[in-house]
């Protein structure tokens, strides 16, 4: 026994069969998802656009939320930086749609560089209550600064031009949807192998346990500042293609309301899974779409019963109770 | 052969209470230094300053040449101070394996890495079946941690710990919580760290001690009231009175 | 000059109404580390209940107080019995969407009730009137939240530090398990401790809907206000409640007063400050 480990030659572990299929599989699903929309909804496509711009929303809140484990009721902040800078750049004379969502990624980035590092100073509740101070500034400074932004009125008169110079933003959207859905799959991809990079484990490990991560002789900030800067270029993204696909950008794209919301999607779909997020968000829209048709008030009674029975019941979300029920013999195989 | 680590003179005292009265202990290279006393002796406290989660009152800490006193936990670290933990402290939904790459890769520095994939560096791979053959890990290399033993995750502590290439390994009781039946792995795993680890071992278990320490240091009421061989413990009236004393009548009333 | 000192009276009024409002949120976060959301909801249902009960019921004012308090608690308790109770010492995330939840439902659901509109709660005429304090004439209404304020933070003093209750409350926070050992049943404690702040919230909500009027979205409208002006002070902390409403209600309306244009930035931007300076609150125990 005791020199049994020294004398056997090491088994090799064998190798990693890739789970990549799967992601590809799921990115192929979302994409393939994307264009039964375009045809079965034709006449809906700017909510469906909508959806995609907010489903980065949700994406770069999970980001931060589910892989960090920084609660944050102000993620809009970032969304409504690159809704604006994509906006104020388009009035300004850029109207090539790429460039705007690459603006808009950038205005992202930098505003999720600047939230993160005002957040990562407090922990807990205080760091929560910045992340809603920091919005409501945000807010606040579109609403003075209306010379840029439209104030109150919001930032209309945006004409974009065509997407590589063919392809014209028409009146039915179906530019605006294709793009959206082409960038969403795009940003998911790319968010697939972030999170499955050693970057992406070391976020995890994070929320986890930062004090092991510590003792293993790595700075935590950093590494979470990091993730406030992509999240914020993916939320930046989707203003950026909120504001392309209405040609108006309002208060609204930078509100604690929003942020709630976002928050509501991404716990909906279930938190910590990339799909979650977009699930979650296609939820609550459909949900808002038909509810809110009606009254509104009886769909704000609804999303509060609906986040209350989650808690309650599906702690991880939609998605997470689906993959329950879906794979219920899995405890039952274990020895 | 010069210290690879010292602590000089080392003070700490939270109000009017001193928790760490002038403690000084210097360690060479290949070291198996135990650290005992009885409960509320300050062990806790030292180590939390000597590996920087506490900043001392007074006194030096050296790595090396390296004055290390003014310095956090990761810049410790870095410099080759390591310590494993009283309780686990382990990612329950990652599995070992994943753990010590993460580990590997976070020592060269890479671990925050976007780009370059997390099992394609063959180095990398290596050296971490390398680590799970070497401590017994590599049949539950794959199976989350949180499904495997706790003597295991005891284990694989200590494979984190040694994934660092450690100069000077702090054990803080690396068998506490373990079942009596998997305490002979632990100790296996111990016989067999590198020998030029120098290596501080906060420990209970006195069995345990005496066959793994060839120094012991006693501490008690923050201070240290002896510093010899282990064969010569037993015999020291000072520490009979404030340990073993106390474990013995603890013994008698048992 | 007389600009400065009706700023000045505003702003100890608004910021004691607030404090009234914010020292129930106070104490179920530092106390009972509840992240409750939903606080303000309550404040708006006593809103609604003093309202109806003075312009439809014709009662008078005080009457309406104790009504919108009694009915406020009634509906607390069932609401804590069967949701709060569930997250209590769950993580903050859970907890703030839970609260969320119930805030939508409130909010939902009073305005099926009541209407869009917003509700006013008709003051008696001696709290309308001027009063003449030799030198200036003040609102009587500002003096009355002033004193109300003065008065629910003294006796919430009393209660923590010298009552029979007092302790259980704190013991219970200390260590519930132990306290519970010791025969302090804190399923109890902690009932009382959260009609108690309910009982504030709603208290805060009737005098002070002067400052913060009654209307569906007042849930939603100040529920950051309440949980800024909380952690600001330091959740748990009387005097840290206080002094944060007061400084946060001195920048808010000093800044409305001067700078309209600017709306919230000034307050939000004193509130980052703060948290900057101090991670724990002003006046926040370490944990």
């Amino acid at each position: 026994m005791q020199i049994e480990a020294d004398t056997r030659s090491i088994p090799a572990l064998p190798k990693h069969r890739g789970g990549a299929w799967r992601d590809v599989a799921g990115i192929l699903l979302i994409a393939v998802a994307g264009a039964a929309g375009y045809f079965l909804f034709p006449d809906s496509l700017a909510l469906l656009t909508r959806v995609t711009a907010l489903a980065m929303l949700a994406l770069s809140l999970d980001l931060v939320v589910g892989y960090c484990g920084v609660a944050t009721l102000g993620q809009a902040a970032l969304f409504g930086a690159g809704a604006y800078a994509a906006g104020i750049a388009c009035v300004s004379g850029v109207t090539e749609p790429l460039s705007l969502l690459l603006i808009g990624a950038v205005a992202g980035a930098a505003a999720g560089l600047v939230m993160g590092g005002i957040m990562l100073r407090a922990h807990g509740l205080a760091q929560l209550v910045l992340s809603i101070a920091i919005v409501q500034l945000f807010h606040e400074a579109a609403n003075k600064a209306s010379s840029y932004t439209g104030g109150s009125d919001g930032l209309a008169g945006l004409t974009v031009g065509p997407l590589f110079g063919i392809f014209a933003f028409d009146l039915w959207g179906r530019t605006a949807y294709l793009l959206g859905v082409v960038i969403l799959v795009a940003v998911f991809a790319a968010l697939k192998f972030v999170v499955a990079s050693p970057f992406g484990m070391m976020c995890r490990g994070i929320k986890e346990d930062p004090i092991r991560i510590r003792s293993m002789g790595a700075f935590v900030s950093p590494v979470l500042l990091k993730m406030f800067v992509i999240s914020g270029a993916v939320a930046g993204t989707g203003g950026a293609l909120a504001a392309i696909s209405t040609q108006v950008v309002g208060l609204d794209s930078v509100s604690f309301e929003l942020s709630a919301n976002a928050l509501v999607m991404l716990v909906l779909g279930g938190i910590g899974t990339l799909y979650g997020a977009i699930v979650g968000t296609i939820i609550f829209m459909a949900f808002e779409h038909v509810v809110s048709a009606i009254n509104p008030f009886h769909w704000m009674t609804m999303v509060g019963a609906l986040l209350i029975a989650v808690v309650i019941a599906a702690p991880r979300g939609l998605g997470g109770l689906v993959a329950r029920l879906w794979t219920p013999s899995r405890h039952g195989e274990r020895p | 052969m010069s210290d690879v680590f010292k602590v000089e003179a080392l003070s700490k005292a939270f109000g009017g209470l001193t928790v760490s009265r002038n403690i000084s202990l210097a360690m060479k290279a290949g070291a198996r230094v135990a650290l005992i006393g009885p409960n509320g002796a300050g062990k806790t406290t030292f180590v939390n300053l000597v590996i920087g989660q506490l900043r001392a009152d007074t006194g030096r800490i050296l790595i090396g040449e390296q004055d290390v006193t003014r310095l956090g936990v990761v810049p410790r670290v870095r410099q080759g101070l390591v310590r494993t933990f009283q309780v686990t402290r382990l990612f329950s939904d990652m599995t070992p394996e994943e753990h010590l790459i993460l580990t590997v890769l976070q020592r060269e520095g890479r671990a925050s890495r976007i780009l370059g994939g997390f099992r394609s560096d063959s180095t990398v791979t290596g050296e971490v079946e390398g680590l799970l053959a070497a401590l017994g890990l590599l049949e539950v290399a794959r199976r989350k941690v949180g499904e495997i033993a706790y003597g295991q995750q005891r284990l694989l502590e200590i494979a984190i710990a040694l994934a660092l290439k450690p100069k000077v390994l702090l054990l803080d009781e690396p068998a506490a919580g373990v079942p009596q039946s998997e305490t002979p792995r632990i100790e296996r795993a111990l016989e067999r760290l590198p020998p030029s680890l120098a290596v501080l071992m906060i420990e209970h278990d006195m069995d345990l001690v005496f066959r793994f320490a060839k120094h012991v240091v006693v501490l008690a009421a923050g201070e240290i009231i002896f510093e010899g061989l282990p064969s010569e413990v037993a015999a020291n009236a000072k520490v009979r009175e404030a340990y073993l004393g106390s474990y013995a009548d603890a013994r008698k009333h048992a | 000059m007389q600009t400065a000192f009706s700023i000045a009276i505003d702003a100890l009024a608004y910021g004691m109404a607030l404090f009234i409002i914010c020292i129930g949120l106070s104490l179920t976060m530092g106390l009972m580390r509840v992240v409750n959301l939903a606080h303000g909801a309550f404040a708006m249902i006593a809103g609604y209940i003093a309202s109806y009960a003075v312009r439809d019921l014709g009662t008078n004012y005080g009457v309406a107080i104790l009504l919108a308090m009694a009915g406020t608690i009634a509906v607390s308790i069932p609401l804590e019995r069967f949701l709060y109770r569930r997250i209590y010492g769950a993580p903050q995330l859970t907890q703030v969407l839970m609260t969320i939840g119930i805030t939508f439902c409130v909010i939902g659901i009073t305005n099926y009730f009541f209407g869009p509109t917003l509700k006013t709660i008709p003051l008696p005429g001696f709290l309308s009137q001027p009063v003449d304090l030799g030198f200036r004439s003040v609102a009587a209404h500002r003096l009355f939240v002033m004193a109300c304020g003065a008065v629910v933070a003294l006796g919430l003093w009393f209660l923590i530090e010298k009552t029979a209750f007092g302790i259980r409350l704190r013991a219970t926070v200390d260590n519930a398990p132990i306290s519970e050992a010791l025969g302090i049943r804190t399923q109890v404690v902690y009932a009382i401790a959260f009609a108690v702040a309910m009982g504030l919230a709603a208290f805060g909500g009737v005098v002070g809907a002067e400052f913060l009027p009654i209307e569906p979205y007042y849930a939603l409208r100040y529920m950051v206000t309440f949980l800024v002006v909380v952690s600001v002070g330091g959740a748990g902390s009387i005097p840290g409640a206080l002094i944060a409403c007061l400084v946060l209600g001195a920048v808010d309306t000093t800044a409305r007063y001067l700078m309209p244009e600017f709306g919230n930035f000034f307050f939000y931007a004193a509130v980052i400050a703060i948290v900057w300076v101090f991670p724990r609150g002003l006046l926040g125990r370490a944990h």
